[in-house]
């Protein structure tokens, strides 16, 4: 019996330690707050985002974007914040430019890429 | 024969990805561009680490001047820190320390253990400088000039090539 509690125990266990204490005043805040800290990239271990890293950088970050939440500052500003001191690299999304082009736009290419084998060989079928 | 052709497009279409990402493959880097490059420093009032001064950015107008970030806690500032020596014995460049989250005893013992080549050496006990910064390690090293503009950052630890092919002619070029 104790084993079947011990095992109920380990499959319901969550991963909760990403918790953080910050006394926000309303749970909109504490929302803008969880997202801006899954949007942002930790820069110390560069794959993870600010909200699953435990970097001292990532840490004080996380401070600075709670406070700024708590000021009453919006997504957009915190996240422009961000850009300014670390680049772009610091969000999740590239901007669209000339050096991303070719990132943003090959999936399109390619989809037109199939859509023009698919056209051809399909009026190809018909003739025959 | 066309149907051969066409059958082996996709075999050089994997092939050329294959070389594509080989070669690309040494490339990668974590070292990320700073969007600060050409913008003035941000505003700072610090501490100095030995004589408890105030200082600011106005302080150091007039002269270009590198900032060196680092901590006793960080082994790779150690690694760095006799060329941070030359740079500052050159006497062509003043080096100031930015002590980077650390405790001012631990500082304080770093420097007496492994000398203490600084012009001046601020204190970011609480880190918001190095956050303004975009700090994302140390050791990182600015170079500002005599408007206080940063012109260049090494993100990582100096090296002889770094300082002789990218710092010096910047130094050079800034001094005139």
């Amino acid at each position: 019996m104790n084993k079947l509690i011990a095992a109920f125990f380990c499959l319901t266990a969550m991963p909760s330690f990403a918790i953080e204490v910050y006394a926000f005043e309303t749970p909109e805040q504490e929302a803008l707050y969880q997202q801006l800290a899954k949007d942002l990239r930790c820069l110390v271990c560069q794959n993870q985002n600010l909200a699953d890293s435990e970097a001292g950088l990532a840490k004080d970050l996380k401070d600075q974007v709670a406070e700024f939440v708590m000021a009453g500052q919006d997504a957009q500003t915190i996240k422009q914040y961000m850009v300014e001191r670390y680049g772009d690299f610091v969000t999740y999304e590239p901007p669209v430019n000339a050096s991303t082009a070719f990132l943003w736009f090959s999936p399109l290419i390619v989809f037109l890429i199939g859509a023009l084998v698919l056209y051809f060989s399909i009026r190809k079928n018909r003739h025959e | 024969m066309k149907k051969v052709l066409i059958a082996l497009i996709p075999l050089a279409i994997f092939f050329s990805l294959i070389t594509l990402l080989y070669i690309n493959m040494g490339k990668h880097s974590e070292v990320l561009p700073s969007p600060l490059i050409g913008k003035p420093i941000p505003g700072f009032e610090h501490q100095t680490l030995h004589t408890r001064q105030t200082m600011t950015q106005n302080d150091f107008l007039g002269k270009p001047w590198l900032l060196n970030v680092f901590g006793s806690w960080c082994p790779s500032c150690q690694y760095e820190h006799h060329l941070v020596r030359a740079l500052a014995d050159s006497g062509k460049i003043k080096v100031v320390g930015l002590n980077w989250k650390d405790e001012t005893n631990d500082a304080k013992n770093w420097l007496k253990r492994w000398g203490d080549p600084y012009h001046e050496i601020l204190v970011d006990y609480e880190g918001d400088t190095a956050i303004n910064l975009g700090v994302y390690g140390a050791p990182e090293t600015f170079l500002i000039d005599a408007q206080g503009i940063i012109r260049y950052k090494i993100a990582g630890v100096l090296t002889t090539e770094i300082i002789r092919n990218d710092l010096m002619p910047l130094i050079e070029e800034l001094s005139l």
